[in-house]
């Protein structure tokens, strides 16, 4: 019989086996979004499905456009390319191997040279070998060179974030790497209609971008898409829950978590949140922030990755610069650790809704 | 063949693929399994042994040195003189003396304090001209930083190479960079960049846009035998071969990576020895023979472009000058081997000995464009010596295509700072606005 009745039967109903397979921890809820009806005709997609979809759009449109990486060609490991290559062909969705460096600067070439570039790194955990050629090179090289070479129409994906087993190697966030270096442009969708739009935009853009999939909302994020082609603006930040007495800014999946932390504060302490989706973390919308700081006077930022210099570090510094006479308390992160990701202590790890919460609550009595 | 269930991601995927495989191509996959003849893995399908044998790196003594004349510029087999014009010759000539002066010039401008920094191409000139000239000029380059010769020889004026050595408000690169970061779009020259070896994985992406553009063109991808040793390199052969790119990537082995001399660079046999490991096409030749180094760029571009593949090319020099103007190479090495290369194996000598069998040139010509070519550069430099630096304001243009809020307000904030305590900011050196 198959291997998981055995074990609900023999192991479980039994009381012998401690672990509630069947049973699965997430550290929040998905929210989705949704979209008015002037938008035309939408379908149900997951994240991965929006990014599909946004791929094909771009390889439809540009004829120059080639997506390439780790596995990409069969549909990738998290499913993202699926169809493509049958679609666009094989030298314009092909596999490379299995190198990152190599992944980067390639991409980086074949933009200068005149072809859309969509590089993919199979785990952002594992970007960190290009980072020579991101921060180094795909950075500078409008700077570098006067204005006369430049890779701009590179766009590098990698799926990132908490997966709630990943560990130390499969949850990495690291947008704050990348946020200390001018010159490129570094995005976070919260769900499949932020995603495909921002994606495309990234694609479009002048300038080397790297897009961040946060991997848990692959399956979990689920929205009615609009099937049209769209793009949404790069660093513009979304004003999602507006409120009076606290501003909560994160990006990716903790938008959601966040979102329960303004029902329990309405709740449980009758206060109002104003909730931000940051969106793009370079160039970030400050304003912003700083508008919803002015009028709330307060501000909690969070996010998975660890506390030192992490982008919170960034808007924290920027903020108290900008608003320091609003301010009626300090300003609170609540971040992963200053610890590489553990796996089984992943449940303590996360800056989840009760450790924000109890931020809220803090700063609210300050 | 049952799906393995795999945890949460790729469950339908695996079972998909699982349906395209028929019953057909099962069978015949068993009959080729039963076959003894061959292995069947999928990495290797070569042949079997049954002798435990190892195989030695120094079975034998290396990939022989193309050359098509000798140490003192005699062609020795007529049949690979490429018989160029006397007129190709000449301007290969020129070019390769003219560059030796240029530097001859900055280098000791850079001694006396007026410019910053700089690199010669002293032995090197050779494999500069002979591959540049073998190239379409729409060809792409991606150079390390000793390439200067492939500039100038496609038209990069004495003006700009000391532009941007100045870092005047003519600088192509408006100021940003070191002096010898070269890069020119109408010559298709990539713009040089310090960290090494990171053009080469880009040189193959741009010969894949440019296969798929079907341009008809190539990408050259230059680097030095130090810069072999990063990974970046082994990256951009390895991508290449695997995704059939048209690059010819030339190595100038110059036996130096500052003061760390070939034989602490690697055990194998230099970096020609890679080659036929990536699956590509490969050559060593005697890079102080314009001659032979033209002939291999010619064929490896023929074979680049026809078969869409790339091609190696070890060309072996000898670095005569110092790294840069921050190194002193007599404290690694004797002044007499360094000698022996300038009198004894130069490019330059041996092609113009050749002239001179040629009765292409002689005494005269060469006192006349001695003091021409001087005179040139002394002029060009002169000229770019007074130019002021651009406005600095071009600290904050180009990071990104658009200007960012967060930029411009930093600048304006420099700007109102930089009004305040002007007096403390040189400047009367920078183009006003």
């Amino acid at each position: 019989m198959a291997l998981r009745t055995f074990i609900k039967r023999n192991l479980i109903l039994n009381n012998k086996c401690p672990l509630r397979i069947s049973q699965r921890w997430s550290h929040f809820t998905f929210v989705p979004d949704t979209v008015s009806a002037s938008e035309g005709e939408t379908q149900r997609m997951n994240l991965f499905q929006a990014i599909n979809n946004s791929l094909d759009i771009a390889l439809t449109q540009d004829p120059t456009a080639v997506i390439f990486g780790e596995d990409v060609a069969f549909g990738g490991v998290f499913r993202c390319t699926v169809g493509l290559q049958e679609k666009h062909g094989k030298s314009r969705v092909f596999n490379t191997p299995l190198c990152e460096q190599g992944i980067a600067g390639f991409g980086i070439g074949a933009a200068t040279a005149g072809a859309t570039a969509i590089a993919e790194i199979q785990f952002a955990d594992y970007i960190l070998p290009a980072f020579d050629q991101i921060c180094n090179e795909a950075a500078k090289y409008r700077y570098r060179s006067g204005g006369i070479y430049d890779c701009g129409s590179l766009t590098i994906r990698a799926p990132c974030s908490a997966v709630g087993h990943g560990a130390v190697y499969h949850s990495q966030s690291p947008e704050a790497f990348f946020a200390h270096c001018p010159g490129l442009k570094v995005v976070v969708p919260r769900g499949p209609i932020k995603a495909k739009g921002l994606l495309l935009s990234c694609i479009r853009d002048k300038n080397p971008c790297l897009f961040f999939e946060p991997k848990i909302l692959y399956r979990s994020a689920v929205e009615q898409v609009p099937v049209k082609e769209y793009t949404m603006p790069l660093s513009k930040a979304d004003i999602l829950v507006e409120g009076d007495d606290i501003t909560l800014v994160g990006w990716g999946t903790q938008v959601h978590v966040l979102r329960e932390v303004c029902q329990l504060a309405k709740d449980q302490l009758n206060v109002s949140c104003e909730l931000i989706d940051l969106v793009t973390i370079l160039p970030w919308d400050k304003e912003t922030i700083a508008q919803s700081v002015k009028k709330t006077g307060r501000l909690l930022i969070a996010h998975e990755a660890p506390l030192t210099s992490g982008f919170g570090a960034e808007i924290a510094a920027s903020i108290q610069h900008e608003c320091f006479l609003n301010l009626e308390a300090p300003i609170e992160r609540v971040t992963g650790f200053d610890t590489p990701f553990p796996h089984m202590f992943e449940p303590f790890y996360m800056p989840d809704k009760w450790r924000c919460f109890e931020a809220v609550k803090k700063l609210v009595n300050y | 063949m049952l799906p393995i269930r795999l945890a949460r991601f790729g469950i339908r995927s695996v079972a998909a693929n699982c349906k395209r495989i028929n019953i057909g191509s099962l069978s015949q996959v068993a009959r080729e399994f039963s076959s003894d003849e061959r292995p069947q893995f999928p990495g290797s399908r070569s042949q079997w042994t049954e002798k435990l044998e190892f195989i030695r790196p120094d079975l034998y003594d290396g990939i022989p040195v193309y050359r098509v004349m000798d140490r003192k510029g005699k062609v020795i087999d007529p049949s690979q003189d490429p018989q160029l014009s006397q007129e190709m010759v000449t301007k290969m000539y020129k070019c390769m003396t003219q560059l030796n002066t240029m530097d001859r010039i900055l280098y000791e401008s850079q001694r006396q304090g007026r410019i910053s920094f700089y690199m010669t191409n002293y032995g090197e000139e050779g494999t500069h001209i002979g591959s540049a000239a073998a190239l379409d000029p729409k060809d792409l380059i991606f150079g390390q930083y000793r390439e200067a010769g492939t500039l100038m020889w496609r038209g990069f004026t004495l003006d700009q190479f000391m532009n941007q050595c100045y870092g005047n408000v003519d600088d192509g690169g408006k100021g940003k960079q070191m002096p010898v970061h070269y890069g020119s779009k109408e010559l298709n020259f990539v713009t040089i960049s310090s960290p090494l070896g990171t053009q080469m994985p880009q040189a193959v992406g741009a010969a894949y846009a440019y296969k798929r553009s079907q341009n008809g063109l190539c990408v050259m991808c230059y680097f030095g035998e130090g810069t072999s040793s990063e990974g970046d390199a082994h990256a951009a052969l390895n991508f290449s071969a695997t995704l059939d790119c048209p690059v010819i990537f030339f190595c100038r082995n110059n036996g130096y990576a500052i003061s760390t001399p070939s034989k602490e660079q690697y055990r194998g046999d230099g970096i020609a020895g890679r080659g036929p490991a990536y699956g590509m096409l490969t050559i060593r030749v005697d890079g102080n023979d314009v001659f032979a180094v033209y002939n291999a760029t010619l064929k490896a571009r023929q074979v680049a472009i026809s078969e869409m593949r790339p091609v190696l090319i070890e060309a072996m020099t000898y670095r005569i000058g110092h790294h840069s103007t921050s190194d002193d190479s007599t404290a690694y090495r004797s002044v007499d081997e360094v000698r022996y290369w300038d009198e004894r194996d130069h490019p330059i000598s041996r092609l113009r000995n050749y002239m001179l069998s040629k009765g292409w040139w002689g005494d005269a010509q060469e006192k006349e464009w001695k003091e021409d070519c001087k005179r040139q550069v002394m002029t060009a430099f002169a000229r770019a010596e007074k130019k002021l630096k651009p406005n600095w304001k071009e600290i904050f243009t180009d990071v990104y295509h658009e200007m960012p809020s967060h930029i411009r307000e930093q600048m304006k904030q420099m700007e109102e700072h930089v009004q305040k305590y002007a007096e403390h900011y040189p400047l009367k050196n920078f183009t006003k606005d």
